[in-house]
């Protein structure tokens, strides 16, 4: 049982705030030591570990410098002058869209999108000039705030959820179609177990949460358009 | 891998830009925290760059002294200025050639991988994107590394949490704490009832994956000290079923965990957001809706198919 003292660190120190960062490696350590490594043994492990581990971040750091630079040439002012344009637009249908897009290309076995390549330079900005537009449509709502811009409480629902229709795409469809990731560690976990199970059958009943999915990203996007157009508040 | 393109290239590359944001930091003087968070980078840098020739216990001991940096408050971003005016000039002059590099990176990841891998291809992605970005910007050299920079500390320490906890469950791997949450698990609940045993296995993937941040890690264990003994050889489930909606719901855990940090707590600092937990929030009725059905269709027909 004392192994499970690690779980309990991260359980404490996130229920607490504390920062995150500080609190992994301290249950990392522990678990280690009470593991009955000594810490030389656990931190050698950490620093192997962290170095295997590398390829996690290298997309969302090699993908910085191309974002800030068109940032800071107009990138988001350009997207959100796009969207002015286009009157069927509110963000909770970009959201599905791009939640259904995102699932489509997935099935395929291609990653479209992530949060530093697509979701901060464009499908934000995209789903917030929507939602700007349909604000300033309201007559007491523009006059309220200045120039139709959104309050701040609005402007965070809409960004969380713009990440979130990147996370739900991306988690649900991933094991239909083509044989990646998830599809071969459940394969082959089977395979181990000697429980016998085709990739046919594990993609067939992957199908019908991919379809619930989406009605659930229609639920969910239609309630964020329904509380913009109340001006952000909550129902 | 073609003409010695290998992915430790691109370590290599993104530890020289790291190194390049702390020299940046290092020689800011009106930088809120210019030492520590110089020291935060310079020490990412070279674990980025170099991991692979460095001893790993060396690496180890420069994780914790990053983990100590940011536990004292020493790693802080700037504010940056904020030129509005200019970006309205740029998206007036550029229109929607500003779309085509980051159009570019993911038409070049998805073709490059048949090629390369993955992230190979990615990687030569970011780069012509870069490249392309350059020439329409008719920018200076360096302005990628500046601006890239400015949102890499906007990141800050949450850069290095998605290895720290791949890193976290890897010890707990090593230290066998999967194990005890299975045997816990299947004491605790009452598992000899056939639907019991569905709920207890689907609610045991989601709060794993919970506790850990990765339904893979909680797959394996929950499947073989839940999922096997009870639902297939006790009561004789359907294995397919069984597999594919348990993993679903273990990804409804990873939409509600915070140590699933490049999925929940990367893009609140992407996008600035204030709370921590902003982007949880919004994907909660999201993993509710979708657990709940996880656990009615395998209640449904694991056992009759």
């Amino acid at each position: 049982m004392i192994k499970l003292i690690g779980i309990l660190l991260v359980a404490v120190g996130f229920g607490f705030r504390m920062n995150a960062l500080v609190v992994v490696l301290m249950a990392g350590i522990a678990t280690g030591l009470a593991a009955g490594m000594d810490l030389r043994e656990v931190v050698t492990l950490l620093g192997k570990l962290f170095v295997d581990n590398r390829g996690l971040v290298l997309p969302i750091v090699l993908m910085l410098p191309v974002v800030g630079l068109l940032e800071k040439h107009g990138l988001r002012e350009r997207v959100a002058t796009l969207m002015r344009q286009a009157a069927a637009a509110t963000a909770g249908r970009i959201f599905w869209v791009y939640q259904a897009l995102r699932g489509g290309l997935s099935v395929l076995g291609i990653s479209l999108g992530s949060h530093a390549g697509m979701v901060r330079p464009l499908l934000a900005p995209m789903a917030e000039s929507a939602a700007n537009d349909k604000l300033a449509g309201l007559p007491a709502e523009a006059a309220a705030s200045e120039r139709g811009e959104l309050k701040d409480q609005a402007r965070e629902t809409i960004r969380a959820h713009a990440a979130a229709s990147e996370n739900v795409g991306n988690f649900f469809s991933d094991d239909i179609l083509v044989a990646v990731g998830a599809l071969l560690l459940i394969k082959g976990f089977f395979d181990a177990a000697e429980v016998p199970v085709t990739l046919g059958a594990i993609q067939l009943w992957s199908l019908p949460t991919a379809a619930w999915v989406l009605l659930v990203g229609w639920w969910r996007y239609r309630a964020l358009d329904r509380r913009l157009a109340l001006g952000g508040k909550r129902k | 891998m073609s003409g010695g393109l290998t992915l430790e290239l691109f370590f290599i590359v993104s530890g020289g830009f790291i190194g390049l944001v702390a020299i940046h930091v290092g020689l800011n003087p009106g930088h809120p925290r210019r030492w520590g968070s110089a020291a935060f980078w310079l020490m990412l840098a070279v674990v980025m760059g170099a991991g692979k020739h460095l001893p790993h216990e060396l690496t180890g001991w420069l994780v914790l002294a990053m983990g100590a940096l940011v536990a004292m408050r020493q790693v802080a971003h700037p504010v940056f200025a904020d030129d509005s005016a200019k970006r309205e000039i740029g998206a007036g002059q550029l229109g929607n050639r500003l779309l085509a590099p980051i159009l570019l990176v993911p038409a070049v990841a998805i073709f490059g991988s048949f090629v390369a891998g993955p992230q190979v291809a990615l990687g030569i992605g970011c780069l012509m994107g870069v490249a392309a970005a350059l020439w329409l910007t008719r920018d200076a050299p360096p302005a990628p590394a500046k601006e890239g920079g400015r949102l890499l500390e906007l990141l800050g320490e949450t850069v290095i949490l998605p290895q720290s906890l791949a890193a976290l469950g890897g010890i707990f791997a090593v230290a066998g704490a999967g194990e005890e949450v299975a045997k816990l698990v299947a004491a605790v609940l009452p598992v000899a009832n056939p639907l019991a045993a569905v709920v207890a296995y689907c609610a045991g993937m989601a709060l794993f994956t919970i506790l850990l941040g990765n339904a893979f890690a909680a797959f394996p264990v929950m499947t073989l000290g839940v999922g096997l003994p009870f639902i297939v050889e006790a009561h004789g489930g359907n294995p397919a079923v069984m597999g594919a909606l348990g993993m679903l719901s273990g990804y409804c855990g990873t939409l509600v965990t915070p140590m699933a940090a490049n999925f929940n707590i990367v893009p609140v600092r992407l996008l600035e957001l204030k709370s921590d937990y902003a982007v949880i929030r919004a994907q909660a009725p999201f993993a509710a809706a979708i657990w709940i059905f996880n656990v009615v269709v395998m209640a449904v027909c694991v056992y009759r198919f």
